[in-house]
């Protein structure tokens, strides 16, 4: 199983999933209609390093981070 | 050293110091940046998430981009809640001498505000506003909506 969680401004719970690349990932997020709004402006890490493919391999016990555009300082 | 403070940061005590830390370390050039909330669109404040984790990363990323310039850099950053004409952030260089302070300033808060995973929200009559139009996609940011 793969934990997804999302960052700052999403609401909205951690979910775990059964996955083998980002591309499931990527699947299973846009059925969900609240998530459309961010998938096209997140940056996404996993176990809290940026990645910038959807065939990145995922194995169990990983975490895939969601993080929308930021705004420090 | 990256610092991160519940609340308004106490901006004299820190820059103080970071001078401090660093006198013996023959530094010619030592240069703070701050930013402070400014009152404008009748906000109360800002409040900030961090995610910490991937800010020390690129923190660490950064000053080994600083090192072999034989500079060294500092930040402070808030969590939650910081009201008007209170700070939130403090990003500074150290260098021998100042045109590497000078420059690495500038490029280094620029990244921060491309890249450090902070979010900001604006505080608005008892409401915590995401600062959505003020706010920038990380690089390499979309691939799950299908863009690569």
């Amino acid at each position: 199983m793969v934990t997804i969680e999302f960052l700052g401004p999403i609401q909205k719970a951690p979910l775990t999933l059964e996955a083998s690349s980002l591309r499931d990932v990527a699947e299973v997020l846009k059925q969900d209609s609240e998530m459309a709004q961010w998938l096209e402006n997140c940056a996404v890490a996993l176990n809290d390093t940026l990645v910038s493919s959807l065939d990145t391999p995922l194995k169990s016990g990983d975490k895939v981070s969601l993080l929308p555009p930021v705004c420090g300082g | 050293m990256l610092e991160l403070y519940d609340g308004a940061l106490n901006v004299p005590e820190i820059i103080t110091r970071w001078y401090s830390e660093e006198t013996d370390y023959n530094y010619g050039a030592y240069i703070p940046f701050i930013g402070t909330v400014r009152e404008e669109d009748g906000i109360e404040g800002l409040s900030f998430d961090v995610y910490e984790p991937i800010l020390t990363a690129w923190f660490q990323a950064w000053q080994a981009k600083a090192e072999p310039l034989g500079a060294k850099l500092k930040m402070a950053h808030s969590r939650g809640d910081v009201l008007v004409h209170e700070s939130s952030y403090i990003a500074a260089v150290f260098s021998p001498k100042r045109r590497v302070a000078l420059e690495m300033i500038e490029q280094f808060v620029e990244d921060f505000k491309a890249s450090a995973p902070i979010w900001k929200y604006d505080l608005k009559n008892g409401e915590r506003l995401y600062a959505r139009d003020r706010s920038t996609p990380i690089g390499g940011a979309g691939i799950l909506g299908g863009k690569q």
